[in-house]
């Protein structure tokens, strides 16, 4: 690996500060699961790297009722799969969180590195673009927060400016009788890279029906998205298969896969329509048990 | 950009690691203190060889910054026996035939001592789980899986 300059600030303003000083060709390292592997393989070495080893105002994860859930951005992939108010009221989330890379990686890496790393087959993006999630940064001309939907630009790319650092990210709380879940395809069953990944939201109202759904998809378009016709053809329905089939073939349509060689865009296409029908119905399952 | 002194906790001893802010964990674990024990495989955390405990969590070595364990607890495999016996898992290992070339021993063993930490008593869908992240090129997994059954059982 070529050298580069390394800072290790003790709090986000001095981050931010290095960032405006230092200039271009900085990057933000939070776990480097990401970042080193891109400097090893890609040969994208960064200038110098501002860790946020140190800035411990970041490695918290707290939730409640009122604020919803917060994510730190040094918080690991692994203490979001495993934890007990993650698992239990942002099921998506915590799911996601449990299939990037292995232990090792999970114990490194973060869910705000998926995030800014913006591959479009990002396990943690889907689950968290049905669950509202907003981005909480900190720049040079002070704190703005990204609704995730408007986050990813394409692919590796994000609204981010260079000077900015991803501070947090925030969930509200979900409403009562309301469930979320992911899945996922892929040929190995650990280490390896969805193929497609597909998250559902869902909400019920008092009489049982679908007061809202939301379907995300991963890896089959230039960023992680939300099927925003799939979701808004299954409010006031009954969370029914009938329901469920057609929120999933809408969902199908919406997707924009290629053909790589990861598996081809009809069979992506495919995967989506089957994986969106079971994780709504998961999701619903789980509505009806909280 | 000059090197920078690097204090972590490294099997049980407090070091001052003398390193490039861009060298790995894995370099100044082999290059500087020597410690050889743990190996490179493909450098790119997907193999699994480099695994050490850091804050008793494995990690890839090759994946993490020297400067990032500063203040930091790391344990490599010449850390976990305890001066002339073997820790249980390396026992077990031994007595099982869980190794062949023995490149991915080192990173096996550590990431199964982990595990048995957090769940003594792990199911075969656990222990699998757990070494996902260290390839074998050679022995295949059921002579390792097996070992780790029983050194789960032994530590009971």
């Amino acid at each position: 690996m070529r050298a580069f300059a390394y800072h290790a600030p003790s709090s986000l303003a001095e981050a931010v500060a290095v960032l405006e000083r230092e200039g271009p060709g900085g990057r933000i390292l939070a776990g480097g699961t990401d970042l080193l592997v891109q400097a090893k393989e890609r040969g994208s070495v960064p200038r110098y790297v501002v860790s946020l080893r140190d800035v411990h105002e970041l490695s918290r994860v707290s939730f409640d009722e009122a604020g919803g859930l917060e994510i730190g951005a040094r918080v690991s992939l692994g203490e979001v799969a495993d934890h007990p108010e993650i698992r239990r009221r942002f099921s998506a989330i915590s799911t996601g969180a449990s299939l990037v890379g292995s232990y090792q990686i999970q114990n490194r890496g973060t869910v705000g590195g998926n995030l800014c790393n913006a591959a479009p087959s990002a396990d943690c993006a889907p689950p968290l673009l049905v669950l509202d999630a907003v981005i909480d940064v900190h720049g040079a001309t002070g704190r703005r927060e990204i609704p995730l939907v408007d986050f990813f630009v394409g692919p590796g790319r994000t609204v981010l400016g260079a000077d900015e650092v991803l501070v947090s990210i925030r969930v509200p709380s979900p409403p009562s009788k309301s469930g979320s879940a992911y899945l996922r395809h892929t040929p190995r069953q650990e280490m390896d890279i969805a193929v497609v990944g597909v998250a559902a939201s869902v909400a019920l109202d008092a009489r049982g029906d679908v007061a809202s759904l939301r379907v995300a998809l991963g890896a089959v378009g230039p960023t992680p998205f939300l099927a925003r016709e799939a979701g808004a053809r299954a409010v006031g329905q009954a969370p029914d298969d009938a329901t469920i089939a057609e929120v999933a073939r809408i969902a199908a349509g919406e997707a924009r896969p290629i053909s790589d060689q990861r598996g081809s865009a009809a069979w992506r296409r495919h995967l989506v329509e089957v994986l969106a029908r079971r994780a709504i119905k998961i999701a619903i399952g789980r509505a009806l048990a909280a | 950009m000059p090197r920078m002194i690097v204090n972590a906790r490294i099997n049980g001893e407090e070091h001052e690691l003398f390193t490039d802010p861009h060298r790995t964990l894995l370099e100044a674990l082999r290059d500087t203190i020597g410690l050889t024990g743990t190996k490179e495989g493909c450098g790119t955390g997907d193999c699994g060889a480099c695994t050490v405990l850091l804050d008793g969590s494995p990690v890839n070595a090759c994946l993490v910054l020297a400067p990032e364990v500063e203040g930091k607890e790391v344990i490599t495999i010449e850390g976990i026996a305890t001066d002339n016996t073997l820790h249980p898992v390396q026992e077990a290992f031994v007595n099982e035939g869980g190794l062949q070339c023995g490149i991915c021993t080192p990173g096996m063993v550590l990431s199964a001592v982990a595990l048995l930490d957090r769940n003594p008593t792990p199911t075969e869908t656990e222990i699998r789980y757990a070494i996902a992240g260290n390839l074998c090129r050679c022995t295949g997994y059921d002579k390792i899986v097996r070992a780790i059954e029983v050194a789960a059982e032994a530590s009971r």
